[in-house]
């Protein structure tokens, strides 16, 4: 009889931070307790609180403990289990209130989300199909199959459900369009490359609650005519692939994937395929390449997948999180799903919310949730008592929302006309201290390095861009510098043949149009104003402080600063590389950085 | 079907255009509106790499790429506004910033497509500092091409012609970014891989990244020595296209031209691959006709064609029984010049240096091959050769292009030359030997032959109209008293590979198939001069097919030389001197 049950989160970042080992001691003492019969441990999708793991839940109660460790992961069976007391000590303190929150349901990090996309994420066991047919799984497959496939297009079209791989397309044009187009056979596709930056929801979903994907894929392949589905899944996501193979195979066994599906005469199999590595293979053309076995590079749309995608058939490619909408919608029903978010944009986001931020993790809210909710509610706010400075969304792609824009309802609508893309959902917080200009360099780096090299624009101009963008941070920045970056971003954008180009240039125009003033101090003043860009900063003494302690020069790795005890020091600014390490040192406040 | 007109607006006037038609063809044919391309090949390259044909379209929120963008009924198409301008001009600079600025020295100085661009958009300056900051090291691993990969502008036109008209697949894009390159199969070089050679993709690089390896200096230095005799042999696409090199219009015949200007230049004999092109009739023609009465190994293949050899040798090695043993024509001359011509002339066949002028890159490959030492090995004994004295039977090969170079470094002015004569005994030829350099000519030539030897009887009409023409894959029936010979003519190797699968796979339902490595055959050649008329091809094929009606004689087996040839030398047709001399065989060269 099982009396208990330990739900340890088995999500990246858990993992990273010793998940393993805390759930092997967790058996080894309900071993040693003999109540290893009474007590079941199960590994769970991400529950969210990345920076609050390794996290272990014990049911029916649902007490919540995080940042299990192994010496400390016996308390939880023989204090919990054994004695009945709860364990204090691992139990999550409300920073603001000290107050000690027994479940996940005190602490308000969970309590301001919506859970739909995640829902069985933290919850069940990913690798049991019986735990997800217990939540309702795959009762959308069997509704799905008696309805007409019309009929489900119709509820898709009605619920308003738009693409969350980034650009919100609606998906229930997408369906119709594949569904109506001509050629045979088709295809369904799950984009599940996800490379933007720092985020990881279409991997906590894969890891979390990979039926719902399959499950998905299903009624997509029902409602177009398809008989064959590809997972396209990062080779960076060896887990993910792992479980969703086994969920591949269970769901074959309990006949949802196969010959026949419930007895209806609908075939539908999934395969799984896994891309090299390359950012472009998140563009669905490109992606749609990689499948065939060729180099990733985008073709000019149209013709849309729709029309003509893998191996030139109607395909079907949704991103993760869309499909994982789908078994609901079709449960629930349209109605249900438009009952929370913006009428433009219904339903939940999830974001990876990371940077600057207190509680970096995953999270699911409404779409029109607004950035004060994000990342001060949830998020609990700026670590340091620092100031906000903005957010950056939608990644390489995407740009910055600025604290002017706090109270802005967040959706695919609302951001793009500030300038940036809601994007598949990463959310990065930037404080004070942040360099725009640097920020801005730091994703223009990263869509150089990750440009296929076809079209001139994206290959040739993202590069000259990134060399002004170095040029300025570096100290030689001239005179007409913004007006060149903006010239040149316009013509990418304008003339680049897909999407990564056409949004390249984004992060800098976003912060150019924003925080123009810090792009005017780096090349007018030679000055950064956030103190971030090394070529910039200049360290001194200032001597009323300098108390003569010498812990600066015995720091200074190039000898750049010279004093005798108990004097003023001074920094030789043709020496000093600017690293920092007296700044850090100094115990006084004497050294400047300015 | 009919085709549904759409209405389309071009820089405000209207036009009708069928359905499915891009606005760049709308632009070019309907509206005659220039509309610039650079990685754009009709049918071939169009990726919409380049950026460069981009239009304004009413309503669309970027830039559309003309080369692949559709007209769309009601469409408003802008091709000619400042941001469309500005776009262009931006994109060729971003280009040439990666580029180097050795214009002087390269030789597609004059017909490169780039330079050509930069000038008609009006680029004065590059705004971007130099990217390239150190040089990529050229592939000059083969023996025909040479590769550099620093003039690239990554355009692909090379790699689809490769795969999509060649079906070789030997190049294609490596790296990620600004580090992307052509290359080949890890890099390898096109000397190790399974490139053809045939330098099609020299044609279509808008740049000076793929070149010729020159053998101009080998050439002059040979000139130059009084101890050489220095023969040249001319290929029969090379008259048809050369004077081209000079300004005169396409589809020129320029033979008495090109022997003059070649006689100016200071070869010693100026012969013609024509009359080994007759001979090749000879030993293929008998080589068909005893298959056909043995019960040989058919379809039999023709040869002449180097890039199709080891195209053959590399995807097809285990049907190369079906290709026929004879030398290509370049290389029965060079062996019959060193053997048959040097002992009728008495000259020691060490001092002879053969040049041989090609439309073709492949030849350059051809040259080279172990096999094509025959004249040495028949006379090794006789005239006590050591091992390392070994000779080429063809010394050195130059494309079109490179004969026209030198033609004027010499300073001759070619178009106002006086006809010339080629050298005899070598220089006769039948028009048999000319539509070598048409695609079906082989066949056609083979044709002519094979009729009167099999039936003994003169044939009526000589032209085969069925096998002419720049179609892919051509076939007919060919009733020879009776008897119906059925052939097949492919030009380009993604067509030969159709019917080489077929002979794989022993479904191929002919007796004689003729496979040229080029569109068009050997006029359509790598070796050619690079030309931007769409309908280069038609006219050089005219020009070629007008020589062939002037010819006096018009059947190989007709042509006296190669009737005093047999007679004295060879014996008959297919005899074992003739197999000894100018026959070879072929090696598998499949990745194993």
């Amino acid at each position: 009889m099982i009396r208990n049950q330990l739900l340890v989160c088995a999500g990246g970042a858990c993992i990273t931070s010793g998940e393993k080992s805390v759930k092997d001691v967790l058996v080894d003492e309900l071993k040693k307790n003999g109540i290893e019969d009474e007590v079941q441990v199960i590994e769970t999708g991400c529950m969210g609180a990345c920076d609050l793991g390794p996290i272990v839940v014990v049911y029916p109660e649902g007490t919540f403990y995080q940042k299990v460790t192994v010496k400390n992961a016996g308390l939880i069976v023989n204090e919990h289990l054994v004695k009945g007391r709860t364990v204090g000590e691992l139990l999550y303190t409300e920073p603001a209130s000290e107050k000690r929150a027994r479940t996940s349901g005190d602490i308000p990090f969970y309590t301001r989300q919506v859970k739909r996309v995640l829902r069985n994420c933290g919850a069940i066991d990913p690798l049991s199909i019986e735990e997800y047919i217990a939540r309702d799984g795959y009762f959308a497959l069997g509704k799905a199959l008696e309805m007409a496939p019309d009929e489900i297009i119709r509820v898709l079209l009605d619920s308003g459900l738009r693409g969350r791989g980034g650009a919100g397309f609606p998906t229930g044009l997408k369906w119709k369009a594949a569904r109506e187009a001509a050629g045979s056979p088709k295809y369904v596709v799950c984009n599940g490359d996800e490379g933007d930056p720092g985020a990881f929801m279409d991997r906590s979903v894969l890891e979390g609650d990979p039926h719902s994907i399959i499950e998905a894929m299903a009624i997509a392949g029902y409602a177009i005519g398809a008989e064959k589905g590809y997972m396209y899944a990062r080779a960076e996501y060896p887990l993910a692939i792992e479980r969703f193979e086994c969920a591949i195979g269970k769901a074959r066994e309990y006949g949802f994937l196969g010959r026949s599906i419930l007895g209806t005469g609908f075939n539908f199999n999934i395969e799984i395929r896994i891309g090299a590595g390359a950012f472009v293979c998140g563009e669905e053309t490109a992606l749609l390449r990689s499948i065939e076995g060729k180099r990733g590079t985008p073709s000019v749309k149209p013709p849309f997948p729709a029309q003509s995608g893998l191996w030139d058939k109607p395909t079907l490619i949704n991103n993760v999180e869309t499909y994982a909408n789908i078994p609901q919608i079709i449960t629930n029903g349209a109605e249900w799903f438009r009952s929370v978010g913006s009428t433009k944009s219904p339903g939940t986001k999830v974001f990876a919310l990371a940077g600057n931020v207190q509680n970096t993790g995953l999270v699911e809210v409404p779409m029109g949730t607004t950035l004060r909710e994000l990342v001060f509610e949830i998020g609990g706010g700026i670590p340091g008592g620092k100031k906000f400075k903005a957010a950056q969304t939608g990644g390489p792609s995407g740009g910055v929302i600025t604290a002017e824009y706090l109270d802005m309802p967040i959706d695919f609508d609302t951001v793009k006309e500030i300038g940036t893309i809601m994007g598949s959902g990463g959310l990065i917080v930037l404080d004070e201290d942040s360099c725009m200009v640097d920020v801005a360099k730091f994703y223009l780096g990263f869509t150089v390095d990750e440009s296929c090299g076809k079209c001139t624009p994206c290959r040739e101009g993202t590069r000259q861009m990134y060399h002004m963008m170095e040029r300025i941070c570096d100290g030689n920045g001239r005179d007409g510098d913004i007006e060149r970056l903006s010239k040149l971003a316009d013509v990418i954008k304008d003339t680049s043949l897909c999407g990564l180009g056409q949004s390249a240039p984004n992060p800098v125009l976003s912060t150019i149009r924003f925080y123009e003033d810090e792009y005017r101090a780096h090349i007018y003043e030679k000055k950064c104003p956030s103190h971030v860009c090394k070529h910039l900063l200049t360290y001194s003494i200032t001597p009323d402080k300098c108390v003569g302690c010498t812990a600066c020069a015995r720091q200074c790795p190039v000898h750049a600063i010279t004093g005798e005890v108990k004097k003023i020091h001074v920094i030789d600014q043709s020496k000093c590389t600017k690293c920092g390490s007296c700044y850090e040192s100094c115990r006084f406040g004497a050294i400047r950085k300015e | 079907m009919e085709t549904r007109m759409l209405n389309v607006k071009i820089n405000g006037r209207d036009y009708q255009v069928p359905e499915g038609t891009t606005i760049l063809k709308a632009a070019r044919e309907y509206a005659k509106i220039e509309v610039p391309t650079l990685c754009y090949l009709e049918g071939i390259s169009e990726e919409g790499a380049c950026a460069i044909c981009v239009v304004e379209v009413k309503g669309a929120r970027n830039l559309q790429r003309a080369c692949l963008a559709k007209v769309g009924e009601g469409m408003e198409v802008w091709t000619n506004t400042s941001r469309v301008r500005e776009a262009r001009k931006l994109n060729i600079e971003l280009l040439l910033a990666n580029h180097p600025k050795d214009c002087f020295t390269c030789e597609k100085n004059q017909i490169c497509d780039l330079r050509e661009l930069a000038a008609e958009l009006g680029v004065r300056e590059v705004k971007f500092p130099r990217t390239r900051t150190e040089w990529l090291p050229f592939d000059d691993t083969s023996l025909s091409l040479v590769r550099d990969p620093n003039k690239c502008v990554l355009c692909r036109r090379c790699v689809n012609v490769c795969a999509k008209v060649q079906s070789v697949y030997a190049i294609d894009i490596a790296g990620r970014g600004s580090n992307s390159t052509v290359s080949t199969f890890l890099d390898e070089g096109l000397g190790n891989v399974e490139c053809v050679n045939c330098g099609q993709c020299l044609l279509v690089c808008p740049t000076g990244a793929i070149t010729e390896r020159s053998e101009i200096p080998d050439v002059w230095k040979a000139l130059g020595n009084p101890d050489k005799i220095v023969v040249v042999e001319t290929a029969p696409a090379v008259r048809v296209a050369i004077g081209e090199e000079f300004g005169m219009p396409d589809g020129t015949q320029a033979t008495g031209k090109m022997a003059a200007a070649l006689r100016s230049l200071g070869f010693d004999k100026v012969f013609d691959t024509d009359f080994s092109a007759d001979l090749t009739i000879m030993e293929e023609g008998f080589e068909l006709i005893g298959r056909i009465k043995n019960g040989g190994t058919l379809p039999l293949i023709t040869s002449c064609s180097p890039g199709w050899i080891k195209f053959a040798e590399t995807f097809f090695p285990k049907v190369l029984d079906h290709v026929s043993s004879c030398k290509s024509p370049q290389q029965m001359f060079g062996t019959v010049t060193k053997t048959y011509w040097a002992e009728k002339m008495g000259i020691d066949p060490r001092k002879i240096v053969v040049v041989s002028i090609m439309p073709c890159t492949a030849k350059k490959f051809e040259k080279e091959r172990p096999e094509m030492k025959t004249a040495f090995h028949h006379l090794q004994e006789k005239l006590g050769l050591k091992d390392e004295e070994a000779f080429n039977d063809v010394d050195y090969v130059l494309t079109t292009r490179e004969a026209a170079q030198m033609i004027r470094e010499a300073g001759i002015e070619f178009a106002s030359l006086p006809e010339e004569d080629f050298d005899k005994p070598l220089g006769e030829s039948t028009g048999a030997a000319v539509i070598f350099g048409a695609t079906g000519g082989v066949m056609e030539a083979a044709l002519r032959t094979a009729y009167e030897v099999i039936t003994k009887k003169s044939l009526a009409k000589l032209d085969f109209e069925d096998v002419r023409g720049l179609e892919g894959i051509k076939s007919a029936d060919v009733d020879i008293d009776g008897m119906t010979l059925k052939v097949a003519v492919a030009n380009g190797l993604g067509n030969a590979r159709v019917l080489m699968d077929q002979v794989q796979k022993g479904e191929s339902p002919y007796h004689f198939i003729e496979i040229m490595c080029c569109p068009g055959g050997c006029l359509g050649g790598g070796g050619q001069p690079i030309s931007h008329n769409p309908d280069i091809k038609k006219r050089r094929a005219e020009a070629i097919y007008r020589e062939d009606a002037g010819k006096p004689i018009r059947k190989s087996h007709e042509n006296p030389e190669v009737q005093e040839i047999y007679k004295d030398f060879l014996g008959e047709p297919n005899s074992e001197k003739a197999h000894h001399l100018l026959h070879t065989d072929y090696c598998d060269r499949s990745c194993k």
